[in-house]
Formats: C-alpha cells, structure tokens, sequence
C-alpha cells in the first residue's frame, strides 16, 4: 500500500477521502504554497484537517448516497410491482423487513404518525447497507482507488463520525419538530422545566438536567453506531497488517461476528430512535 | 475523523431519502401487504363458510333421505293393507254372489217343484175324473163337481 510502516498504514486507513477549502498562504505537504484560497482535494491528513469545516468527505458521501439508493431502488422496484397474490422472493424480502420495522414501530412508539415507519424503515436498511460494507476486505476497494489516483478512500460512511453524526442530526431535528408540533412551545418548555421534579424551586436544576438529556439523545445515537463500527473496522486493519497466511484465522471469525454487529448496531439505531421520537410525542 | 460539512450533507441525504420512502417506497409495500392479508382472511373465512354449508347441506340430506324412507315405508304399509282389503272384500264379494246364486237356484228348483206339482195334480185329478166316469159310465159334470175334485186334487 502507500503507506510503509503499520502505524502509518493504519493512519492512512482512517483518513477519508476530503475535498475542501485551504486557506490563503497554506503551505502544502509537497512544500507549494497555496496563493489564494482554493477548493481542492486534500493529499494529506494533515491537509485535510487544516481544511477545518469547510471540506467534504466525498468517500463518505459517495458511498452513503449509493448505499440509499441501492435501498432506495431495490425496495421501489419491488414496490412497484408489489402483488397482492402470491410474492415473489424478493417481493417477500422487503415485506419481511416491513414488518419487522412494523412490529418494532408497533411495539415502541404510541403516537399516530405516518411519517415514523418509513422512517424507520430507511434508518434500518440504510445504515445495515452502509456498515455492510465493512465486510468488503480493507484493501479491495482503496487500491482501486489508488489505481485510479486518489490517496485516500475510506468506503464504510458509518465509520466517518459526519455520517452517523449527520443522520442523528436529521432524528433530533424531527424530535425538536414533533416536540414543538404536539406539546407546543409552551409544553415543551414546562416538560422540560418541571421534570424530573415538580418544583419551581428546581426549575434550573430540571433545565439543565433535560437539556442535557435531550442533546445526548443524538449524541449517544451517533457515537454508539459510529464508536462500534470504528472499532470493527480497526480490528480489520490491523488483522490486515499480520502475515497473509495467518489472516483468515482472524478475518473470518471477526467477519462473521461482524455480521451480527452491523445487523445489531442497525436495529439499535433505528428502535432508539423510534423511542426518542415517541417520547417527543408524549403529551403530559 | 474530522467534522466538516459531511455532516450536513449526510443529514439533507437522509431527509431526502426519508421522504422518498415515505412518498413512494411504503404505501405500495403497505398497502399490497393489507390487501394480501385481507385476502387470505375472506379465503379462510370463506372456507370455513363453506365447510359450514357443506355440514349444513349433508345434515339436510341425511333427513331428506330418512324422510323419504319414511314415507316410503308407510306408502308401502298402505299398500299392503289396502291388497290386504281388497282380497277380503273381494273374497266377501264372491261368497254372497255365490250365496245369491244359490239362494236364486234354490227359488227356481221351489218354483219349478210347485209348478211340476200343480200340473201333477191338475193332471191326477183329470185322471181322477176319467177314472170315475168311466167306473160311474156317467159323465160327471165338471162343473158341478168341481168343488170336490178341487179337494180332492189338495189331498193329494
């Protein structure tokens, strides 16, 4: 690979794939100048840190938006020709997955909302694509990148904390709406002033607890996807940097632990957020 | 491991994709699955309906058919009782026609007996008379003994 040592190896392993804006006067790793600022692809992963806020991870996004797609359009193509007499195989697939999405909805969220179910459909089926791919050995998918000129390439999006911190962005935006939209500002605000102690003496004690409460939702949806499936995907490099005779020993144990895992880590993210969005349902 | 705009663009990926399964990927899946379900419960329901018909029917044709058997044994009871009577009027019939024969034969030979007897007699007393005329040589009137041969002829 590009990289010689194993600790290098494993730093170039993590590093994504970023396109962003280097500021004015940067000096870059091959020594030139940058004379003005200038939206380019970072060639290393000191180039794509300096980038700060304004970069975009394209190997996340890129594979992230194949992966719904691929959900996207196979569940459509069935949809499409969705027969009500006798199913066929893959038509039975996606019922299977409805329902079990269905059961799960039906058991954890009390409110009337149509929008849930698909939603949790999509969460469900999107993030098991994406950290299916981790199953794909580690150095498949970057030499071809390589080959093809690009330095970096990280292909699991789950991996990336943007990508999972990004989806839990979108569930605590729709808990904020559907907080706002059932229990309106004001109860809301009393929900989260008065509990866990009704007392208007504690009202400070109670905000603060609440809100910090509400925040960690996302937080912890993000960084248990991202926390598990990082790991994962370490473990895989490194079992990639033993000798080549010895690596199946490993690689396909963990793998097919792994399966588990990305099915697990799937169903945990989609049934919490199922929750959290129940919750933000519940009017007291 | 740096957060930089992936994570807004990962965000509007996901809003897009929600609502596009929620637009056109669910309802059709729902739907055809409810539909199928509904089915499937007419079809058992209509089974069941159908086995309870079938029950229905068979219990009914059972009674049907004991009902005719019935009927037919009492029709041919009926029978039998009414050849029964039949014979025995028949067999009535037939003694008192013959009864009647006989009594009717039994008339005619008593009819027959007084008319053979009265010309007897008619026939005695003639000879009765020509005896006696010819053993008096007188003539005898008839007419004056007619009263006493008249007897005479009831004697005999």
């Amino acid at each position: 690979m590009a990289a010689g040592t194993p600790v290098e190896y494993i730093k170039h392993h993590l590093t994504n794939l970023t396109y962003g804006k280097l500021p004015e006067g940067y000096e870059r790793a091959d020594g030139t100048v940058v004379e003005e600022a200038t939206w380019t692809m970072a060639r290393t992963g000191q180039e794509a840190m300096d980038m700060g806020f304004m970069a975009v991870h394209v190997d996340t996004m890129g594979w992230s938006i194949a992966m719904g797609v691929l959900f996207l359009g196979l569940f459509r193509f069935v949809a499409k020709r969705a027969t009500t007499d006798t199913p066929s195989g893959l038509q039975n697939f996606v019922e299977m997955t409805v329902e079990f999405i269905q059961n799960i909805v039906r058991d954890v969220f009390h409110g009337r909302n149509p929008l849930i179910a698909p939603l949790a459909l999509t969460l469900f089926v999107w993030i098991f694509l994406m950290n299916s791919l981790k199953l794909i050995p580690v150095d498949y998918i970057p030499s071809i990148a390589h080959a093809m000129g690009l330095e970096y390439f990280k292909i699991v999006p789950t991996t990336d904390p943007n990508g999972t911190f990004g989806i839990a962005l979108g569930v605590f935006l729709l808990i904020l709406f559907y907080s706002f939209k059932v229990k309106g500002a004001g109860g809301f605000a009393k929900e989260l002033s008065f509990t866990p102690f009704n007392h208007w003496s504690l009202v400070p004690f109670n905000l603060v607890l609440e809100l910090l409460a509400l925040i960690i939702k996302p937080i912890s949806l993000a960084l248990r996807l991202f926390g598990n499936m990082y790991a994962g995907e370490v473990i895989f490099i490194l079992i990639a940097l033993l000798p080549l005779w010895i690596q199946w020993s490993l690689n396909v144990p963990w793998a097919i632990f792994h399966l588990l895992v990305i099915t697990l880590q799937a169903f945990i993210f989609t049934t919490l957020a199922v929750v959290y969005l129940s919750a933000a349902h519940e009017d007291h | 491991m740096n957060i930089n705009l992936t994570l807004i663009g990962q965000t509007i990926a996901f809003a897009i994709f929600v609502w596009f399964c929620v637009k056109y990927v669910w309802p059709p899946i729902t739907e055809a699955m409810s539909a199928r379900q509904k089915k499937i419960a007419d079809g058992l329901s209509a089974a069941d309906r159908a086995s309870l018909d079938l029950e229905l029917a068979q219990e009914k044709a059972s009674k049907e058919m004991q009902k005719a058997k019935e009927e037919s044994a009492a029709l041919i009871d009926q029978a039998n009782k009414r050849a029964a009577q039949i014979v025995e009027a028949s067999k009535d019939d037939a003694r008192k026609e013959g009864e009647k024969i006989i009594e009717q034969a039994r008339a005619e030979i008593q009819q027959e007996r007084v008319q053979a007897r009265d010309a007897l007699r008619a026939e005695v007393a003639a000879i009765a008379i020509a005896g006696a005329e010819k053993i008096l040589e007188t003539s005898v009137d008839a007419k004056a003994h007619s009263e006493m041969l008249d007897k005479l002829a009831a004697e005999l």
